[in-house]
């Protein structure tokens, strides 16, 4: 239950061309993100999905039955907002229950259902309390909680982290990657964070201009990209673009992820350090070039390097990704 | 300390320039609310003198319970505005949500169309008002005026929430609406509440004129038993002699119903709910 299928989905305000034609596949259970920059269309589409706005043209299949003509309540679904979006007049429990209620539920049957979703957010000391009366994370949690009580097909998070403090965001993404494991429920989760989608997804649809720019497993995208859009959204720090003609390599432009470029005595490529940042764990290394611009070297543990000083860069062609003028990948 | 004197400078100035409007505004109501209680003697003798205790007379009120039905005539005036003011709000509120929720073709154009009635006075309107009322009938009765000042009040009211409207988390209305919530239950239950700070400004702006009316009343309802109390107090003002006892009695207590509305509408101005619903 809950597999979802896009046909040539197109959606246009006025003259403006939002979604340009999406064809995309989402299996049961799947764990479904969209990436991309902000204006990419990707919280359209999810809320096309949604029913909250209708599709130009395309169809959606929603476990092969066409949902363009049904209305949101009626697909079985179930979102969570950005902004929590939670009734302020009503407790904790009654925002789980409405959905319930609305479709006529049994009263002890919402009980039962609205003390489970709680128990699995430990949200049961909150159930007699106002929206107001919470704190961000607990909002959210409920949120979430309204989702699951439910038990719908098919779950549909709108950026539902972004006004989450780091320390909760953590938190929070890793109580929706265990939610989806228990729940086995096809999930479709919209964010322009590529750490999220990196660390959730089965499946990353990465979108640019209302196009699917690539579709693939996190790791697939991070080590196959087809384009230096996608090259350069997944991963981060983002991948260094060289000039080709420079380095004697094929193609246009060749991209290396910052941990393949090693500082090198007597190396190739020439450059003065710019900035260092020192994580712990990792250090960061930026060295403006004169042929490439800023380069940045990431390497694992602390290293010292003085800001202003000379360096080499040396880097390893097995983990170079070449394109073309176009952003093309070539294989 | 420059600081905090300085500061308290600035607080001294701010309190002594609302103080002095404070007063310069409740004047004429303290004129009116002492002078009903004197004898018509002192009231052109001493008009700022308090009536306690040589010149107290309670001849204003005794005349004005005397003559004429004043509770009818404050009857009238209460129904009229309680029920134009609640059509104004229900069908303002739903005008103004179908405005900013809705993308429709016209509804920009709808939008102004609604909005040109602040600019044009309803009272140009009068004769064809006056000749529509003749031909359904309903001169001289409160049904009238309540129509009138439904349409009255409206353009200003549709202006105000749609503005408010838009305010509204888009959000929270798609949250109902994939609940199962029906566009009238999210209007309702959800939106409605949000907006009620905006509703209450646009009772207090719409309520008052309408207490005051003197035009419709005396042009579509001047018969007695569907008299304002407006109109009611107008029998005191005579072309030669003018009751002023009377005339003043009546005003003061022609405040206090509006005053209680007043009171009613700005606690929920103050009042507000929203907190927790959106970060």
């Amino acid at each position: 239950m809950g597999a979802l299928d896009l046909k040539s989905v197109t959606k246009s305000f006025g003259a403006t061309d939002v979604i340009k034609g999406i064809d995309l596949e989402v299996a049961e259970g799947e764990f479904c993100v969209f990436v991309g920059p902000s204006g990419c269309g990707k919280s359209t589409l999810l809320r096309i999905i949604a029913g909250l706005e209708d599709a130009s043209s395309g169809d959606i299949l929603l476990d092969g039955k066409r949902v363009n003509d049904v209305a949101p309540a009626k697909r079985e679904l179930a979102m969570v907002f950005q902004s929590y979006a939670l009734y302020p007049h009503l407790s904790v429990r009654d925002n789980m229950g409405l959905a319930l209620k609305q479709a006529g539920v049994a009263k002890a049957e919402i009980v039962r259902a609205t003390d489970k979703a709680a128990a699995m957010l430990s949200l049961e000391n909150l159930l007699t309390r106002r929206p107001a009366e919470l704190s961000g994370g607990q909002r959210q949690r409920v949120a979430i909680g309204r989702a699951i009580v439910r038990t719908p097909k098919l779950f549909l998070f709108d950026e539902p982290l972004s006004n989450l403090d780091a320390a909760l965001r953590v938190a929070t993404r890793i109580e929706i990657a265990r939610l989806h494991r228990e729940l086995a429920a096809t999930m479709i989760y919209v964010t322009h964070d590529q750490v999220e989608a990196m660390t959730l997804a089965d499946k990353i649809v990465v979108l640019r201009d209302g196009r699917v720019e690539q579709v693939g497993s996190p790791m697939h995208l991070y080590n196959d990209p087809d384009n230096t859009f996608v090259a350069g959204f997944i991963g981060s720090p983002q991948m260094n673009f060289l000039k080709s003609s420079e380095l004697g390599h094929p193609g246009e432009t060749t991209g290396i992820r910052p941990e393949h470029l090693h500082i090198r005595t007597g190396a190739a490529i020439k450059g003065t350090i710019s900035h260092v940042e020192k994580l712990g764990g990792e250090t960061l290394v930026y060295v403006r070039t004169a042929a490439h611009g800023l380069l940045t070297v990431r390497m694992f543990g602390e290293h010292d390097y003085e800001v202003d000083s000379q360096v080499a860069l040396d880097l390893d062609p097995s983990r170079a990704f070449y394109f073309d003028g176009m952003g093309k990948r070539l294989r | 300390m420059a600081r905090a004197r300085a500061s308290l400078g600035r607080t001294v100035a701010a309190h002594a320039v609302l103080i002095t409007w404070t007063v310069i505004a409740l004047f004429p109501v303290f004129v009116t609310v002492v002078n009903s209680f004197k004898s018509r003697r002192a009231i052109f003798a001493e008009p700022l003198a308090l009536p306690w205790p040589e010149h107290f007379d309670l001849v204003g009120y005794a005349t004005v319970l005397k003559q004429g039905d004043f509770f009818g005539y404050f009857q009238n005036s209460l129904i009229v505005t309680v029920v134009s003011l609640f059509f104004v709000l229900l069908f303002g509120a739903m005008a103004a949500f179908a405005l900013s929720e809705y993308r429709f073709k016209g509804n920009l154009l709808m939008g102004l169309y609604l909005a040109l009635g602040i600019m044009i006075p309803i009272r140009l309107g009068t004769v064809a008002i006056l000749e529509m009322m003749v031909a359904g009938g309903l001169v001289n009765t409160l049904t009238a005026l309540i129509l009138v000042y439904t349409a009255q009040g409206l353009p200003l009211a549709v202006f105000i929430l749609s503005e408010f409207m838009k305010t509204v988390s888009d959000d929270l209305k798609n949250a109902g609406r994939i609940d199962g919530l029906s566009e009238y239950a999210i209007f309702f239950t959800l939106v409605l509440p949000l907006v009620r700070p905006a509703m209450a400004t646009v009772a207090v702006f719409t309520m008052i004129p309408i207490w005051n009316d003197l035009w419709f009343p005396l042009i579509l309802a001047p018969a007695e038993e569907v008299k304002t109390i407006t109109l009611g107090s107008q029998v005191f003002i005579g072309q030669f002699v003018t009751n002023w006892n009377a005339v003043l009695a009546a005003l003061s207590l022609a405040i206090v119903p509006v005053l209680v509305l007043y009171l009613i509408f700005s606690r929920q101005l103050i009042r507000g709910i929203t907190a927790g619903a959106v970060k």
